[in-house]
């Protein structure tokens, strides 16, 4: 090789080592970028504090007083855990943009201190973003001591942009373990 | 300096012997050399599983395995073909044939060359440990496919640990052979040859040399989180601390999917030096060939959901994907014509290397046509996960990457050794294996079609017979290999002897710097860089 | 033995050719004839693309022999040097795109369609919830408030159902839009029944929808399509798709059964080891026989052994322990929610009792219930 390549050549070794580097940094940005490019693509993600609104949002969107949307309400409890997640209400007739209420009832089922996290998922998803939460109890981890049970609280308000074509919302929780031992204030809540 | 040693070589022009030469070399064709000893040995591991899977897949019932161990051989079998064969077998090729045929002395970071392959004993070696790791009581074995979905991953025991370091240093050894190639091709050219003049198989390198550099860093990034999540608390993928298991997928397959075209495109390289040769007449399209290659590249980095069609995903974005998928189709569909034609009006003769390539356009076309199959999304998620797919997959991958390399190797062999192979034995092993290929995964799309899903270890009787022709077929196929075996042994031991330019088309359809060295080729290939005019 | 006669005339079959018509009729080859417009118009796409692939097929297998058989220089072929810069050397660079181009967009038209169809979230007369688990189903028929679980029962080979059969087939009434929700409770799991519904992902935390209505009574087979563990190929799926006025009474009598299994399980009746027993052998072969097998004695290495283990022969407390709350971190799962007490105790009973086991004691319903 002449001595004239070597400089050249070394620039090619540092860009190619450059881009590795790179490339292995944009796969951990793929993380946090993920949940945004879900919103902007529109791929359906798990995000428990998305679509979260204040009572004076969810109260200046305004009414669709010409439809009603169906809700239902579904919960299922993650890998055998003895937890209980029951919707009190199991179907509700929703004005769009009537700020609505309802409770789910949870219970430990076991003999010691827990912490859960409950996952919410929307079906047909694309309805997702049009769901907005002004109080879930999925926002934060909730401890539960051995044998308790509770009401839950889920104030939320169905957007009235939703597209014609969704409506039936089917709102599912998923009730997930933590197992991590203590309430753990900085997962979820990003918005707090 | 990394040239040092090269250099003193050059004074004394002595070959290092023993066992030293191959632990300590720097040169690139003992290199090459080691690299395709490898993939052969891993060829021989990874078959054998196959083997294994495809005899307990005889009839329905248990018979030699039990689902774990199933599991672990179907994912270990993906492992070792992807990462430990074709891969390296690739990249042995590359190691040999780009330095001489773009006339250069030998690759640009000797070093580095001898590192990236020196960890891949280490790699499998590693892998074998994840094999073996659930028999010494650390939990259960890798039994979630090569995708390593979580949370099933989550599940295993260190056998999974083993496994993702195992991908990390298969990845270190990619990643540096990658760049190695790639420096060299874009700084060690002969005076004049320029990049448009060089042979299809160094530029069909350079893309996946640069498909490698992208992508491979990213499933590096996915598996330690997955390691992280194993071990280290944090959740990236697990619902319950705020992750999505749905990411792993698509940081997974946006790595995944220019794997299969960091594994198509070397053996699109060598069949577009073997065509010309024994059609004896120059590539009907050398532009656009490149031209398409770097269009295929780029697609194949924008099209990765369509692994993920069943997910969950909204119409625009699985509409794009779609579109994306399809329109894949045409750079491919224009590399078929593009051979078909340059045998069109040619002088075609019919060497072992020709019979492969000639089978290789017909049954990579197949892959083809499944693929647009594949890529409709409502007719996907009929198709999705079944035996259809396995079927397809293979197709694309035995054909267009294993067959390529298969056609490569006899092409080259006299270049290597000096001596020519035995032609009968060549045909003879192109026909066994090519009929044991058919008869094993043609039915499979039957099987698929009918309701079968991948990765079960046991089925209902209504899928016996094109299992059991299958399994059959699988065992003819895998037989072969034997002879393959035999014949590379025969033929570096020697056989008739092999000129400079063993094959007379090459004058005609692909005159290159390779053929201007002797068979087999001085230890250091061009001491004066060749001028090209 | 009848098996080892059905393997013969197999292999013989196999071996003489597939033409032979009884093992044509027996075989597969497409897509199961679809049961629902949904499935028939996917079944119409695929068919679509099959021919497009057919056809595509046959030309370049055409071309090449031709190529071959002409321009092989045995048959005095010259290579033509100025081929490559003639017009079709040109022209062709544009021709097969546009041709290519031309078939993609014969597909992706149809193909985009149908997708807008399964993509439709109209409202249904049904809702089934379909929750994925290792390796068992769960349905939940939201709209009446009837939940069981099905799983494998058929694992004897020599018959025609093996690995088909369930032991709570999913009932679902003909010409009603029923929708079907998927989940899971652990790993990814997909349930696929192709005649009735195309595929989407049972994946843990996330609800997925698909839709179907079943034109045809009759019975449809699927299994797991997605790779879930160990007994990923044992996850069968059987749906029995009836009239309405039979799933009107199918849907009373499973909620009478709920009704009836409450009130016996509540009672604080006592019961006697035999009755204990008997029910107990029921529940294990359903719940625990597909690791511990029916035979008690595990897979070695895998799943531990009921027979003569230490749980087992030692306290009952223990017993009861790992029963209701399950083991962390092994695939002993927990099933205070899926089993109630009387279940729970005779199964206990069972195990304590069964293949050489001889504790000898009997545990009732009221003390599975103070040890919850």
């Amino acid at each position: 090789m002449d001595a004239a390549g070597k400089p050249k050549q070394l620039r090619t070794v540092v860009f190619l080592f450059a881009l590795v580097v790179g490339m292995f940094a944009f796969g951990f940005a793929l993380v946090p970028l993920y949940k945004l490019i879900c919103s902007v693509a529109g791929i359906n993600n798990l995000d428990a504090t998305g679509s979260r609104v204040t009572l004076e949002e969810a109260l200046s969107m305004g009414v669709a007083t010409d439809r009603i949307v169906n809700m239902e309400f579904d919960a299922t409890v993650n890998g055998d855990a003895p937890f209980k997640l029951t919707p009190i209400t199991r179907k509700m007739s929703v004005t769009p943009g009537k700020v609505m209420e309802m409770e789910y009832q949870i219970t430990n089922l076991s003999q010691e201190y827990v912490v859960t996290q409950s996952v919410p998922s929307v079906t047909p998803w694309q309805a997702s973003e049009y769901l907005k939460k002004v109080e879930c109890f999925c926002f934060t981890q909730q401890p539960l001591q051995a044998g308790e049970s509770k009401k839950m609280l889920l104030r939320f308000s169905v957007d009235p942009e939703l597209p014609k074509e969704y409506s039936v919302i089917t709102l599912s929780y998923t009730l997930m373990d933590t197992k991590r031992g203590e309430v753990n204030t900085e997962t979820a809540m990003v918005l707090e | 300096m990394t040239t040092i040693a090269v250099d003193h070589d050059d004074h004394h022009d002595h070959v290092p012997t023993g066992i030293k030469r191959w632990l300590f070399s720097t040169n690139h064709k003992d290199i090459g050399t080691m690299y395709l000893i490898f993939a052969l040995v891993m060829l021989f591991l990874g078959g054998g599983m196959a083997m294994l899977i495809r005899a307990e897949l005889f009839m329905p019932g248990l018979q030699l395995l039990n689902p774990d161990l199933y599991n672990n051989l179907v994912t270990n079998h993906a492992l070792i073909m992807v990462f430990g064969l074709v891969m390296p077998a690739a990249a042995g090729m590359a190691n040999w044939m780009i330095p001489m045929q773009i006339g250069a002395p030998d690759m640009a970071l000797p070093r580095l060359n001898n590192m990236s392959f020196w960890l891949l004993p280490a790699a499998a070696i590693m892998l074998m440990m994840s094999m073996l790791a659930p028999y010494f009581g650390t939990g259960g074995p890798v039994n979630t496919g090569w995708t390593l979905y979580p949370p099933l991953s989550i599940q295993a025991g260190m056998s999974m640990d083993l496994a993702i370091f195992t991908l990390h240093i298969f990845g270190i050894s990619s990643i540096l052979a990658s760049i190695n190639i790639v420096t060299t091709i874009l700084n060690m050219r002969a005076p004049g040859m320029t990049l448009m003049k060089m042979p299809i198989f160094v530029w069909a390198w350079l893309m996946t040399g640069f498909l490698l550099i992208l992508v491979m860093p990213v499933l590096a990034g996915g598996v330690t989180m997955l390691l992280f999540d194993r071990h280290f608390g944090t959740s990236f993928f697990d619902a319950a601390g705020g992750g999505d298991p749905v990411l792993f997928q698509h940081l997974f397959w946006f790595f995944g999917h220019p794997e299969v075209y960091v594994l198509l495109l070397p053996s699109i390289g060598v069949l577009g030096l073997i065509v010309p040769t024994f059609s004896r007449k120059e590539l009907f399209g050398y532009k656009p060939l490149v031209i398409f290659m770097i269009i295929l590249t780029l697609l194949g980095l924008v099209v990765w959901a369509h692994h993920q069609y069943t997910v969950g995903m909204s119409l625009a974005v699985t509409t794009y994907f779609m579109i994306g998928t399809i329109l894949i189709s045409i750079p491919i569909g224009l590399m078929i014509f593009n051979f078909i034609f340059t045998m069109w009006r040619g002088s075609i003769t019919f060497e072992t290397p020709m019979l492969f390539a000639i089978a290789i356009i017909v049954m990579f076309s197949f892959a083809g046509v499944t693929g647009l199959m594949l890529a409709v999304v409502p007719a996907d998620m009929q198709y999705h996960d079944t035996y259809f797919v396995v079927a397809h997959f293979h197709y694309a991958l035995i054909p267009g990457a294993l067959f390529g390399l298969y056609a490569g190797v006899f092409y080259w062999l006299p270049k290597w050794t000096g001596h020519m192979y035995d032609e009968k034995l060549g045909k003879i092993f192109f026909w066994w294996t090519t009929i044991g290929f058919n008869l094993t995964f043609f039915p499979q799309h039957f099987s698929g079609l009918a309701g079968m899903p991948r990765r079960i270890i046991d089925y209902s009787h209504q899928f016996a017979e094109f299992n059991m022709i299958s399994t059959v077929g699988a065992f003819v196929f895998g037989l072969s290999h034997i002879l393959f075996l035999y014949i590379i042994i025969k033929t570096v031991r020697g056989g008739e002897k092999a000129g400079d330019m063993p094959w007379e088309g090459a004058r005609t359809g692909t005159p290159g710097l390779e053929w201007t060295l002797s068979s087999p080729p001085p230890f250091h290939s061009f001491e004066t860089p060749p001028e090209v005019k | 033995m009848s098996k080892l006669a059905l393997w013969a005339r197999r292999i013989c079959a196999t071996g003489m050719g597939l033409v032979a018509a009884n093992v044509a009729a027996e075989m597969k080859l497409n897509l199961p004839q679809p049961a629902s417009p949904l499935t028939a118009e996917i079944f119409d796409l695929h068919m679509l693309t099959t021919l497009v692939a057919t056809i595509i097929m046959v030309i370049v297998i055409v071309l090449v022999i031709v190529t071959l058989y002409k321009f092989r220089k045995s048959n005095g072929s010259e290579a033509d040097h100025n081929f490559n810069s003639s017009k079709f050397g040109t022209w062709g660079w544009i021709l097969v795109p546009v041709i290519v181009l031309g078939i993609d967009l014969s597909i992706a038209g149809p193909g985009t369609k149908t997708l807008k169809n399964v993509e439709t979230f109209e409202e249904a007369d049904l809702t089934l919830k379909i929750v994925g688990s290792q390796w068992k189903w769960t349905y939940e028929y939201l709209d009446h408030d009837i939940s069981f679980v099905s799983t494998l029962n058929n694992e004897d080979i020599s018959s025609e159902g093996y690995l088909r059969e369930v032991d709570n087939q999913v009932v679902l009434p003909t010409n009603k839009r029923i929708r079907l929700l998927h989940t899971a409770t652990d790993v990814l799991h997909n349930w696929w029944v192709p005649a009735i519904a195309p595929k989407k992902d049972s994946i843990p935390g996330y609800i997925n929808e698909t839709w179907t209505n079943i034109d045809r009574e009759g019975t449809y087979y699927g299994q797991c399509a997605e790779l879930c563990g160990t007994r990923h190929a044992y996850m069968p799926i059987v749906v029995k798709a009836v009239s309405q006025s039979e799933f009107e009474q199918w849907i009373a009598s499973k909620q009478q059964e709920k009704v009836a299994a409450l009130a016996e399980a509540s009672a604080n009746k006592v019961w006697d080891k035999g009755a204990l027993m008997a029910r107990g052998e029921s529940v294990y072969t359903r719940t625990c026989a597909a690791c511990h097998q029916p035979s008690g004695e595990g897979l070695p290495g895998i799943f531990p052994a009921l027979k003569a283990s230490p749980i087992a022969l030692g306290d009952v407390a223990a017993h009861l322990d790992i029963v209701i709350n399950g083991k962390p971190g092994t695939a002993m799962a927990a099933w205070s929610d899926q089993l109630n007490d009387l279940e729970i105790a005779a199964v206990i009973t069972y195990e304590r009792n069964a293949w050489g086991n001889d504790v000898g004691d009997v545990v009732q319903p009221a003390d599975v219930k103070a040890a919850r």
